[in-house]
């Protein structure tokens, strides 16, 4: 998406780019879509009263999934020109990750 | 480059977030921005998950006896959907049609503001209702801290579009205000990314148990 070549004459590129941009739309329709059914999901699981043991994993999965959409789709990470973009985030995710895990195993009360 | 050069749907460059080298500045500054926010609200989710539940008696009402999942999931619809609209203002803003851009960043910052009157109800009523308050538990300061520092989030999303609607209202849509409109609208899906992981793991698993 990000070619810069492609600016440089835009007008010879036009009916194209509109035409991407309505199919990059439907992409983007389609993922809230599916977040739209992932959130019913979850809160279905919860209303259905599974053991933690089950739902726990199972509503993670479907957050994660919807993030993912989210970053890719809604916040174009899915195009060119994101690597930095991505090391940044991926960065911040791994120590989020570290640092939740590390409150869950020696904050204590 | 003139950043106030006028432009038509026709001479609009695809990608205008990124034309300038401004634009290049703080898209790459603004992914940077939001690996921290990633790292502040990992601690905050951290903190709420060491601390959950974590009351000084038995007269105090714990996360299951308080959330209740038709007001989440209301919540949770409108800003999913608020993240839709800015999605449909950002095409608009790439086939440089302004007014369309202005309509659906103004139904975003309706969708937000519903949000917001949902999250004081919410926080009103556990205040009055259970006296769960921020300084009637670790578990209370724990939880406003969380979700009301995603809730100021979204009271400067929504000031942030706010002014960028006003400050460029008869402007018109330039490489000057593409970035500044492109930004704010990562801003506002990462508020939503927030805020999956909050109705998952404060709500949904804190009704779980």
């Amino acid at each position: 998406m990000a070619h810069e070549s492609t600016s440089a004459n835009p007008k010879v590129n036009y009916e194209y780019r509109r035409r991407k941009a309505r199919d990059e739309m439907r992409g983007q329709v389609t993922s809230f879509a599916m977040m739209i059914f992932m959130t019913f999901i979850a809160f279905i699981i919860v209303i259905a009263d599974f053991d933690k043991f089950y739902a726990f994993p199972v509503l993670l999965v479907l957050a994660g999934a919807q993030v993912v959409l989210q970053l890719y789709y809604f916040m174009h990470m899915s195009h060119k020109g994101h690597g930095t973009a991505a090391l940044f985030l991926y960065s911040g995710a791994l120590i989020a990750f570290v640092t939740i895990l590390t409150f869950l195993t020696i904050v204590w009360w | 480059m003139d950043m106030n050069q006028k432009y038509t749907a026709r001479t609009w460059p695809e990608s205008p977030e990124k034309t300038t080298l401004e634009g290049k500045n703080k898209f790459l500054g603004f992914w940077l921005f939001l690996g921290g926010e990633t790292v502040l609200f990992a601690s905050l989710f951290a903190t709420y998950l060491a601390l959950k539940d974590k009351v000084p008696g038995n007269d105090h009402a714990l996360a299951a006896d308080m959330f209740e999942l038709p007001l989440v999931f209301i919540m949770t619809m409108l800003l999913l959907t608020s993240s839709l609209t800015s999605v449909y203002a950002m095409y608009h803003m790439k086939n440089h049609n302004y007014q369309k851009m202005q309509t659906w960043l103004l139904i975003t910052v309706f969708l937000g503001l519903a949000f917001l009157g949902f999250e004081i109800y919410e926080f009103n009523h556990y205040v009055h209702e259970f006296h769960h308050t921020f300084t009637s538990s670790a578990f209370g300061s724990a939880f406003y801290t969380l979700v009301g520092f995603h809730g100021a989030h979204v009271v400067v999303g929504l000031g942030w579009f706010t002014l960028l609607l006003v400050r460029n209202g008869k402007r018109g849509l330039n490489l000057y205000n593409a970035p500044k409109f492109f930004t704010a609208s990562l801003y506002w899906h990462f508020i939503d990314v927030v805020w999956v992981f909050i109705f998952t793991v404060v709500y949904l698993m804190g009704m779980v148990g």
